[in-house]
């Protein structure tokens, strides 16, 4: 391996300068710097390319060739005859309402589909820097009051749905974003404390921290499952989808915290003194002057804990909460189609991988560009 | 943890304030520690409440009771007549298991996929790209799904696929041959580890030597010695036969050599594929954070490429690399946990049966608790001691 490396001396950028006199000449060029440098590395090209090209052809000869894309009826027998030489993508047309909405009552999906919708303008318009104000915050209450109407209904003549019937990419959605939502003031608030000079205060803050962070998810939303009915005094039952919104605000907040106290640590010590010199108060001090850098300061890595919560919601599966890995599984218990997870599998990931992806370019491009704006 | 200099600041104030503040400052730890007991005390109230109305038990004595629950994929001997005790202990030793070569193949793999990501081979850095994006962006427990459900589809024992001979992949799991090991080679494994561990010793000693007097030192003659020939003499003198026993399919299963699980391979092969996904982006901003002009002075000093990589580059990128590396290892000793959703019995998915086989809820949840943060306390001291004796020592 260590024969293909070539970190510093970058061929490529030389190729790019290097003036070239016609693009077949060009090309060639590209490709002799690039792909055929040496002898290893030509024996490195030819022998990936073999490899790619081999699994590429099984990929299309399965997913595409081979592939049955409807079957009449419910009747599966000509998938089946396929079994393990061709997808059955027919899974997908029969079970993506379900996959995507679970068991909301299926009249009434569009309105799932509508708070999808929300979720995604609500994302596409917290990325814009334009918009990094504080008007912001009331965005983000007014989509997700939006998207509680339409789940719940039970205003404006929608019809009421109660939440042990939703399903699917909503929860998914929701279970983040309000994670998020509810997990970054707990996470500012822990991440001060962290940072307070009272020791009382210090110790509270760092112990949360650390106990979640040195636990695994799956053993808080046991405890959000199992034990927490037990905390709870007679007659008070709270439905389980939130109890599964509590253990992840917990979880996000110790998280967020962390972000946010490398954020406060990177304001100039000489921002505080300022601000003490100008007679503010410890919470005008950090409302006005720390926070606001701070929190500028920490914008990628954030994207980047939420891409990690948006992944980790999968996780209630376990406890039996329909998100979207829940319903796909449970699309596939029907017998009739019992034998086709990989393909239902592979949809799923693809509405995941377009999600993270988006979210993962995105912090990419702040990483890069946004420096210099700030 | 800037501030630091609570003495000077409140010259400028009058006493009255300065007392304000302070009294401020008390106030508020009151306060705060005063909710927080008081929850606890109102949660743990409700607790003994709602256990003594069910009628469970608190404490941990039914740890010593029967547990009754089969563990068929184990390292130490266990049956369904132990305690719950022994089949936690049973349960912890397959996380560890699992986690520990994880981490091992994770980094393997990672560092591997980290430096291909910086090839000057086009199609190798692409494809190492289109890896890490591929599974980084992917549920962990999506992806583990997935591999348990291509382990279910693969064929059964009888048509089990032989890639190397005495290599079965089948439904039952992949099978490889083994060394038999008894008390003799375990004497022989014991003096291969001490031969390392001087090995490793007297190599110090020679480099220590070499910086008083310039004059460098053959090490290959005490490797032979300590490496080789100190376990041959040992296997020789014990008389210890090497034999390798390869699966053999009877009837419908396999007996003989190695047998990993399905399970316990698919979380494997889920753990370490998704980890190293994450380490090879940690390698690869590693390396890339060595300045070029380490590259470019160890070069004009005539030293071959391979060299500047190995004994330049590479040390000074393992600093940067180890805090996060940390806690990647971290994440892949926590997600092992996922386990229970495919059923590999590992410490979660034992105390989950052992909550619904007992209700014990509480003690359950606290045992997992107590394991991972035993267990990560422990990475993280040795990896921090490790970070320590990595440190640059200035002046």
């Amino acid at each position: 391996m260590s024969s293909a490396v070539d970190a510093p001396r970058n061929s490529r950028s030389f190729a790019r300068s290097a003036s070239g006199s016609g693009p077949g000449v060009r090309l060639l060029r590209w490709l002799r710097a690039n792909l055929f440098a040496s002898i290893p590395s030509t024996i490195t090209t030819l022998l990936l390319a073999l490899l790619l090209a081999r699994m590429l052809f099984g990929f299309v000869k399965w997913g595409v060739l081979d592939a049955i894309w409807t079957v009449p009826g419910n009747d599966t027998s000509a998938c089946r005859a396929l079994r393990g030489t061709g997808a059955c993508w027919a899974v997908i047309p029969e079970k993506y309402r379900f996959i995507l909405f679970g068991t909301y009552p299926f009249d009434e999906q569009w309105r799932p589909a509508l708070a999808t919708l929300v979720f995604i303008l609500l994302f596409y318009l917290s990325s814009r820097r334009s918009l990094w104000r504080r008007e912001l915050l009331f965005i983000w209450a007014g989509a997700l009051v939006l998207v509680g109407v339409l789940m719940w209904g039970g205003v404006l003549g929608l019809s009421f749905v109660s939440q042990d019937r939703w399903g699917g990419l909503p929860v998914t959605l929701i279970l983040a974003t309000f994670g998020l939502a509810f997990g970054f003031p707990l996470g500012i608030v822990v991440a001060l404390g962290r940072r307070s000079k009272l020791p009382a205060i210090r110790s509270i803050c760092i112990l949360y921290v650390e106990l979640v962070r040195g636990v695994p998810l799956i053993s808080l939303l046991f405890m959000a499952s199992v034990m927490f009915p037990l905390f709870m005094p007679d007659g008070v039952n709270i439905d389980k989808l939130l109890r599964a919104q509590i253990a992840i605000v917990l979880y996000a907040g110790a998280y967020l915290a962390e972000v946010i106290r490398g954020g406060l640590q990177a304001v100039p010590r000489g921002q505080h003194e300022a601000a003490d010199a100008l007679g503010l108060s410890y919470w005008r001090k950090h409302r006005l002057i720390i926070l606001p850098q701070a929190i500028r300061h920490v914008i990628p890595p954030l994207v980047n804990t939420f891409i990690a919560f948006f992944k980790d919601t999968s996780l209630v599966l376990i406890i039996g909460i329909f998100d979207l890995l829940t319903t796909a599984k449970t699309a596939i218990i029907d017998p009739a189609w019992q034998s086709f997870s990989v393909e239902v599998y592979v949809f799923v990931a693809l509405i995941y991988f377009a999600f993270c992806f988006a979210m993962s370019r995105y912090s990419r491009h702040l990483e890069t560009r946004g420096q210099a704006v700030w | 943890m800037i501030q630091t200099t609570p003495k000077v600041r409140p010259r400028r104030r009058i006493r009255l304030s300065l007392r304000d503040e302070r009294v401020r400052g008390w106030i508020w730890q009151i306060v705060v520690v005063g909710i927080a007991v008081a929850v606890v005390a109102w949660l743990w109230s409700n607790a003994i409440h709602n256990l003594s109305v069910r009628r469970i038990a608190t404490g941990f004595a039914f740890l010593g009771r029967e547990a009754g629950m089969p563990i068929t994929d184990t390292w130490l001997p266990y049956s369904p007549r132990d305690t719950y005790l022994r089949a936690f202990i049973v349960g912890l030793v397959n996380t560890l298991r699992v986690a520990v070569i994880g981490i091992v193949l994770a980094t393997v793999l990672g560092t591997a996929i980290g430096i291909a990501r910086l090839s000057s081979n086009w199609l190798l850095s692409r494809l190492a790209a289109v890896y890490v994006e591929t599974l980084r962006d992917i549920p962990l427990l999506l992806q583990l799904l997935f591999w348990y459900v291509l382990m279910q589809g693969l064929p059964g024992a009888r048509a089990a696929w032989t890639p190397i001979d005495g290599v079965f992949l089948s439904n039952r799991g992949l099978m490889l041959p083994w060394i038999q090991i008894g008390a003799a080679q375990l004497w022989v494994l014991a003096a291969l580890a001490t031969g390392l561990v001087a090995l490793f010793v007297v190599r110090r000693r020679l480099v220590l030597r070499q910086m008083q007097d310039g004059r460098s030192r053959r090490v290959w003659p005490f490797a032979l010695l300590l490496v080789v020939v100190l376990p041959a003499l040992v296997s020789w003198s014990l008389g210890a036969t090497w034999s390798v026993t390869k699966p053999e399919l009877r009837g419908f299963n396999f007996a003989g050599g190695l047998t990993m699980a399905p399970e316990y391979f698919a979380l494997l092969i889920a753990l370490v594929t998704y980890t190293s996904a994450f380490i090879a982006e940690i390698v690869r901003s590693g390396i890339q954070a060595v300045p070029r002009g380490q590259w470019d002075a160890a070069l004009a000093l005539g030293l071959r490429r391979s060299f500047v990589l190995q004994q330049i580059v590479l040390p000074q990128a393992l600093r940067v690399v180890i805090p996060p590396m940390t806690s990647q290892y971290l994440n892949l000793t926590k997600n092992s946990s996922l386990a229970v959703a495919i059923g590999y019995q590992d410490i979660v998915s034992v105390a989950n049966t052992t909550l619904n086989q007992t209700g014990q809820a509480i003690e359950s949840i606290a045992l997992i608790m107590l394991a991972f943060l035993t267990v990560s306390l422990g990475i993280s001291l040795f990896m921090n001691w490790y970070n320590a004796r990595i440190a640059l020592v200035e002046h």
